[in-house]
């Protein structure tokens, strides 16, 4: 519309940026954080502006650890969250993309009953029932491996949904002609339907990337071992010694190290990564 | 909705279903049972025996005040976050459907808090509002305000609430910007020819027209903080200070962790498991109606 | 090459729906069959049925002298042209003519004479290297088509594959598709809902209605003497002109032919057929008194939409076709009677056609 318009941008921007400002800022602090030594973290007087402990921080942080406590290194801790980050997002789209196959292109008895086991899952996290999972976890002994972490965050329907969905999209023509082209169900699916998938595949890895980097209760649970750790339960552990001083700097680094990877997922891959929220909430 | 091309074939769908069959049983309908069983067992500390005792563990939940006061404690956070959390995306939402130049800069600028996971978010906040070292805890002590989350409650309350709301707001202005996108130009326009200011045709078109948006996104909101916010509460005060952010979710961790009540812990769960399935239903009903528009 | 043989072929679907309710016709070596009808008629699905992609209830489908029914379609020796072309989106002009011979396991040199040859008939040689969605319509049809030739079948199924085009293109390539089968001599079935598609198109036409086939012959004999009503009005456009009459009509109308005893019956007479003239016609033609209501000029003709007068109430037509009363006149020109005229239009004997009063048999004059 015509009315105000200088007037109404120049609003609009100002609440923008306030917005932007809001949800920089504790960003931002984090970072300063970061680059200096703990005596100047710890006063309650921190400046706004950079120090001068960059390299040293961050050198101890990912190779070193907490020296104090003697904690894990945070490179080995990244490492443990990009594996069950990455097996989490893989995992579900290799099991969930075979199943909504079944479900969506062939008939068979107890595929209503099939599919239905597979949606109720969506009704229930996994906070709800972490004990009992917990100890299947543990008689299967599976602690402390990554097919412990990853394996019970992968039952849930939303990436069978998701296909689902999109192969109900697909026109039943091309199945026709691949039919009529000498193609069985197994060369469709590796011809057809897999190239077709690329986008959908990548939108759900990238929601699963996240979800799975994110994981906090149920790692925090199922690694005794300080080597299994994760990053996102490592922070905390940093700030957990109560005795001594924590160091700040290093638990801020950590924090900012946590963050980059699936923040940078979200900035690079925006398009995928909207889909794929969008999608997977329908 | 049906495919009517299908392929032939008796063992190959099967055999398909079976990773995800596998996984979902031994992963999530064993322990969900479980869940349901053990709350009607008592366990020893070891685990090693346990006898049936029917509803006991119910009814010493429900005759536990902390129990209720976790109630409370959810219902507060929940309603504070989704009002928030929902409001304040909403404004900054509508500012940027103002087809302003800046907009796709605005949004990536406004969603990447989406990725940072719950339990950082949390320690952000805590730094940043740390009794002692935190950079706004001297401004407020300055500004004459007894600062302190480790102590009070109602400031702990404060402090999950902002890191929870902070986090969610990517979220939510990401579907209400789809929304106010999704509505038709033509619509607003003719709102202005009938007379309506920009500030009423919020209030009359827009907001109306957003409403399944943000029924939606009240659910979703809700489904949040039941169950993400775990992380948040747990980095930022442990439940404390005196269970005064202790929800449920964070109830059945504690209660089977900490205090090693496994049967107690188990009802909570089980009382949480109808909550999500109530709420998850109201969830489809809507989207069901939805359909239909 | 192959001959199609359809056996009292039905298809009953699982919730008691008879789509098919029993055909049998034959199709010679190399003819082009076109299958017309309205929407619903069952003429996809018996496409279908030869390709194999609907299963077949009872009856046989033979093609080059063997049952197929329990083939399967990748099996059956066809290609098949779908509506939406039914291209892989994500495959290249190439590979999507390429793929159904590669999964014959065909040597490679083969593979590759056939598709070039196949694009250079189809003016594709420069577009081998494009996704589906850089081309155009027409050049997405003729890769649908290209898809079909390389395989060298015994027969060519077409879907309505022309419906998805703009008029002008659509005209174009049924010339194409004309040429290309006279030249390659594949038994081709061909399904439309476009009678005049239907009309330039067969070798054989089959119009269908309600799963069954109301008649079979070749287009312009169907149009001369169309077996029923429905072929009446679908074959030609526009429709031709129903009128039902009384018993006593007809025995004035056909003095001293004995097929017209029945009570009533239905008379037909295409617009084309009717001339608007000063006198009454007196060799045993009828001649309509009508009052006229609109005009519609197409350049070289001109529709002339009239209602007859109220004496002749007695006389209307068919539900469903013209409004009661209402006849269409077409006149070549563009000179045409003034609005609220009263006009005479006429026709001879041996342009009028004689239905029984239900509709569903022609009888001869």
């Amino acid at each position: 519309m015509v009315e105000h318009r200088r007037w109404n941008d120049i609003l609009a921007y100002a609440i923008l940026i306030l917005g932007v400002f809001i949800v920089v800022f504790p960003v931002y602090v984090a970072l300063i954080a970061s680059t200096h030594d703990a005596a100047t973290v710890v006063n309650g007087n921190m400046p706004m502006l950079p120090g001068s402990h960059t390299l040293e921080n961050y050198y101890r942080a990912i190779f070193v650890g907490g020296s104090r406590a003697s904690r894990e290194p945070v490179g080995h801790m990244l490492m443990n969250s990009f594996v069950m980050a990455m097996g989490i997002a893989l995992g579900k789209i290799v099991i969930s993309i075979l199943s909504a196959y079944a479900v969506v292109y062939f008939r068979f008895p107890f595929r209503q009953t099939a599919f239905w086991i597979i949606f109720v899952t969506l009704m229930l996290p996994v906070e709800v029932r972490i004990y009992p999972t917990y100890k299947v976890i543990a008689d299967l002994k599976m602690l402390d491996t990554y097919a412990g972490l990853i394996l019970p965050l992968i039952a849930s329907a939303t990436g069978t949904l998701l296909f689902r969905q999109f192969f109900m999209t697909i026109p039943d023509e091309l199945l026709e002609a691949s039919r009529i082209d000498g193609a069985g169900p197994f060369r469709f699916f590796k011809d057809t339907l897999l190239p077709l998938s690329v986008t959908t595949m990548a939108a759900l890895f990238v929601i699963q990337f996240i979800y799975g980097w994110n994981q906090y209760l149920w790692p925090l649970l199922i690694t005794t071992q300080e080597s299994m750790q994760t990053i996102v339960t490592g922070i905390k552990k940093m700030l957990t010694t109560t005795d001594e001083l924590a160091e700040w700097q290093l638990a801020m680094a950590t924090a900012i190290l946590a963050m980059l990877p699936p923040v940078a997922v979200v900035v690079f891959m925006q398009r995928l990564f909207v889909r794929g929220l969008v999608e997977t909430e329908k | 909705m049906e495919k009517t091309a299908v392929f032939k074939g008796k063992f190959l769908p099967y055999l398909l279903l079976v990773p995800q069959l596998v996984i979902t049983l031994v992963f999530f309908y064993w322990p969900a049972s479980q869940a349901v069983w053990q709350s009607f067992l008592r366990e020893d500390a070891f685990g090693l025996n346990s006898e049936f005792i029917g509803l006991e563990n119910y009814q010493a939940l429900l005759a536990q005040p902390e129990y209720y006061k976790s109630m409370v404690t959810t219902l507060v956070f929940s309603s504070l976050v989704a009002a928030l959390s929902l409001s304040i995306a909403l404004l900054f939402a509508t500012q940027a459907d103002k087809n302003l130049k800046a907009a796709p800069t605005f949004k990536v600028m406004m969603i990447w808090p989406y990725a940072v996971a719950p339990a950082v978010a949390g320690v952000l906040w805590l730094f940043i509002f740390h009794p002692s070292l935190g950079t706004m805890a001297r401004p407020l002590r300055l500004m004459g305000f007894n600062w302190n989350p480790m102590l009070n409650g109602n400031h702990a309350m404060a402090l999950v609430v902002m890191a929870a709301v902070w986090k969610q707001i990517a979220y939510n202005f990401l579907f209400f910007l789809a929304g106010l996108q999704a509505i038709p130009r033509s619509v607003l326009e003719a709102g202005a020819i009938d007379g309506a200011g920009p500030y009423r045709r919020f209030w009359t078109i827009t907001f109306p027209l957003l409403s399944p948006t943000t029924f939606f996104l009240l659910v979703v909101n809700v489904v949040y903080v039941f169950f993400d916010t775990f992380g948040i509460i747990d980095a930022v005060t442990g439940g404390g200070p005196a269970g005064a952010t202790t929800t449920m979710v964070y109830k059945v961790y504690a209660d089977g962790r900490l205090g090693g009540d496994l049967g107690g812990s188990a009802a909570q769960s089980v009382i949480l498991m109808v909550i999500v399935i109530a709420l998850t239903a109201i969830q489809f009903r809507y989207v069901e109606r939805k359909v239909q528009y | 090459m192959a001959n199609v043989s359809l056996r009292n072929v039905r298809k009953t679907y699982p919730g008691g729906f008879e789509a098919i309710k029993g055909i049998d016709f034959e199709i010679g070596d190399g003819q082009f069959c076109v299958l017309v009808g309205p929407s619903g008629c069952g003429k996809s699905t018996l496409l279908r049925m030869v390709a194999g992609l609907e299963t077949v209830t009872s009856g046989e489908v033979d093609i080059g002298g063997r049952v197929v029914n329990e083939i399967e379609p990748a099996d059956r020796d066809i290609a098949m042209v779908f509506q939406n072309y039914a291209l892989y989106p994500h495959m290249s002009v190439y590979n999507n003519m390429a793929y159904g011979l590669r999964n014959r396991g065909m040597p490679k040199p083969e593979i590759d004479t056939r598709v070039r040859e196949a694009a250079q008939t189809l003016e594709l040689a420069g577009m081998l290297d494009r996704k589906p969605r850089q081309l155009s319509g027409g050049q997405r049809q003729r890769v649908a088509m290209g898809r079909a030739i390389v395989r060298q079948p015994k027969v060519f199924l077409f879907d309505e594959p022309l419906s998805n085009l703009d008029a002008k293109l659509r005209v174009a390539m049924r010339v194409e598709i004309r040429k290309l089968q006279r030249r390659l001599k594949t038994t081709s079935i061909y399904v439309t809902h476009d009678q005049l598609e239907a009309m330039t198109l067969a070798d054989i036409l089959v119009v269908m209605n309600g799963g069954q086939v109301e008649q079979i012959g070749s287009p312009l004999d169907i149009y001369r003497k169309p077996a029923t009503t429905f072929v009446a009005s679908f074959i030609g456009a526009p429709p031709m002109n129903l009128i039902r009459l009384s018993g006593d009509e007809i025995r004035a109308q056909f003095a001293g032919d004995s097929r017209s005893a029945a009570e009533t019956g239905i008379l037909g007479v295409r617009p084309e057929d009717l001339a608007i003239s000063s006198e009454a016609t007196a060799d045993g033609g009828i001649t309509l008194n009508l009052t006229v209501e609109a005009i519609e000029r197409v350049g070289a003709e001109t529709f002339v939409y009239g209602t007859r007068a109220r004496a002749e109430k007695a006389v209307s037509a068919t539900p469903g076709e013209l409004p009661e009363g209402e006849v269409i006149v077409r006149i070549p020109g563009q000179d045409a009677p003034a609005i609220g005229a009263s006009i005479r239009a006429t026709a001879p004997r041996d342009k009028l056609h004689l239905f029984s009063a239900d509709g569903r048999n022609r009888i001869d004059i």
